[in-house]
């Protein structure tokens, strides 16, 4: 043992039998890095609950606020209006690689290697997976629904009305307040029928037209007529919505992202390094392994609350 | 560990994942109840909505519990160490409470400011106005 670390494990020797004011016992039993693996998660749990809060604060500040299940009722291989089935699926695979994570770190206890290994490898693949039904979802937001940063097409009635149609005449869609409206894209596929039939003999230039206004950026606000309130009989048209919500979905769910794609790239080196029987022969064995559990079920835990948050309430 | 057997701790983790896959049910079910997708008008009822807001908050809670607990095995920790990580957390009270208010007051403001812009200001004529007193006289504004 005469290596450069023997100083380190000198001090050891003399710290133990030390009394407490010589450093000799391990403050609340736990050791350095798991201690410390806590407090930092500590620290990560305020800045989420900041973001959470902001989210919370603008919401309430906004006389209307796009609802979850209007904005996520999009899934893969054109299923739409199915609300919240998608986010619920990518929450399943959160769970189950927090549970896969679980049984890496007791295969750790009981030092057998090939099971760190593989229950790993099963988290690695849930949160890939998740990583991925990220992407799509927001894909799906940015491409086909034209929600960014500063641009929220989702917005919601607060008055009923009846839509008009191209030539400005009444139509037989009524809308009730509090209804939701996507604003689609002058011309662009938006990926759902409305049945409105052919778009194309319309003229979309941009600028005021009798049933609808197409503004700069080729959106198409439609013009309604109002059926009820003070303003009954006026003609007025869809308006965005609450414009920071975009920057609060993509700021948030992109920083949970990221703590998950961080926490696969270290999952992976920490794989690698079980697989190659690093941690057998170290003092504290499997430790490792049980910090980036610690890591990893934190994300989970993060996202029930931005689940709960943006989708459920 | 050893805290528990091997088979034990094993179960234990296999309870938690179907523990939490039903409690997530659960709480889609009860939010799409309140938006009024499970029964149509629900979604009208607004006291219906808050007791959902209510039990999906609660239920999530429970959700952060069992992962902190068993996932993380906060409940085989010293007690030290479970409190100084979990007493921090209560000052986020006084956080959600001072920025909710703040965020509501925010919008009676702008309803306040809406209402005051639709308020009409009565034109008068020049030759209408009676003209101020002063020092008991009246004094006329146009000549």
């Amino acid at each position: 043992m005469a290596t450069t670390d023997s100083v380190v494990e000198k001090q050891d020797l003399d710290n133990q039998g030390g009394s407490s004011w010589d450093g000799g016992e391990a403050p609340f039993k736990a050791s350095y890095g798991k201690l410390m693996m806590w407090y930092f998660l500590l620290s990560d749990a305020f800045t989420f609950a900041g973001f959470l809060i902001a989210y919370g604060a603008l919401r309430f500040s906004s006389p209307t606020w796009p609802v979850p299940d209007f904005v996520f009722s999009t899934a893969p291989f054109g299923v739409h209006h199915a609300p919240l089935i998608f986010v619920t699926i990518m929450s399943f695979l959160l769970i189950i690689s927090s549970v896969t994570m679980v049984r890496a770190v007791q295969e750790g206890h009981r030092e057998n290697k090939n099971g760190v290994v593989f229950w790993m490898l099963l988290t690695i693949i849930g949160g890939i997976g998740f990583l991925s039904c990220q992407a799509w979802e927001w894909t799906n937001l940015i491409a086909t629904e034209h929600m960014t940063v500063n641009v929220n097409p989702f917005g919601t009635h607060v008055e009923s009305g009846v839509y008009l149609d191209a030539d400005g005449k009444e139509t037989d869609e009524v809308f009730e307040a509090g209804d939701s409206y996507l604003i689609h894209k002058a011309g662009a596929a938006h990926g759902e029928d409305h049945g409105e039939g052919d778009h194309a003999d319309h003229d979309y230039s941009q600028g005021d037209h009798a049933g609808y206004y197409v503004n700069s950026d080729n959106f198409l606000q439609r013009k309604y007529l109002v059926t009820d309130g003070p303003d009954a009989g006026e003609v007025k048209m869809q308006q965005f919505g609450p414009k920071a919500f975009g920057a609060l979905f993509f700021f948030i769910t992109g920083f949970h992202g990221f703590h998950v794609f961080s926490g696969v790239v270290f999952l992976i080196i920490i794989m690698v390094n079980a697989g190659s029987g690093l941690y057998m022969a170290r003092k504290n064995g499997h430790e490792m392994v049980e910090k980036i559990g610690l890591y990893w079920h934190f994300v989970d835990l993060v996202w029930v609350f931005v689940f709960l948050v943006f989708y459920l309430l | 560990m050893g805290h528990l057997s091997y088979e034990d701790s094993k179960k234990l983790v296999y309870k938690g994942l179907v523990l939490l896959a039903v409690v997530t049910l659960i709480e889609v079910f009860f939010s799409l109840l309140g938006k009024g997708h499970v029964i149509g008008g629900l979604e009208d009822i607004s006291w219906l909505g808050y007791l959902v807001g209510l039990i999906l908050i609660v239920l999530s809670i429970y959700k952060a519990y069992y992962i902190i607990y068993e996932f993380m095995h906060m409940r085989y920790e010293v007690k030290g160490l479970a409190l100084s990580v979990l007493l921090p957390t209560v000052l986020l009270v006084w956080a959600l409470i001072a920025f909710f208010q703040e965020g509501t007051a925010w919008k009676q403001r702008r309803q306040q400011i809406e209402e005051k812009d639709k308020e009409k200001v009565e034109e008068v004529k020049q030759d209408d106005l009676q003209g101020l007193r002063y020092n008991d006289k009246t004094v006329r504004f146009n000549g």
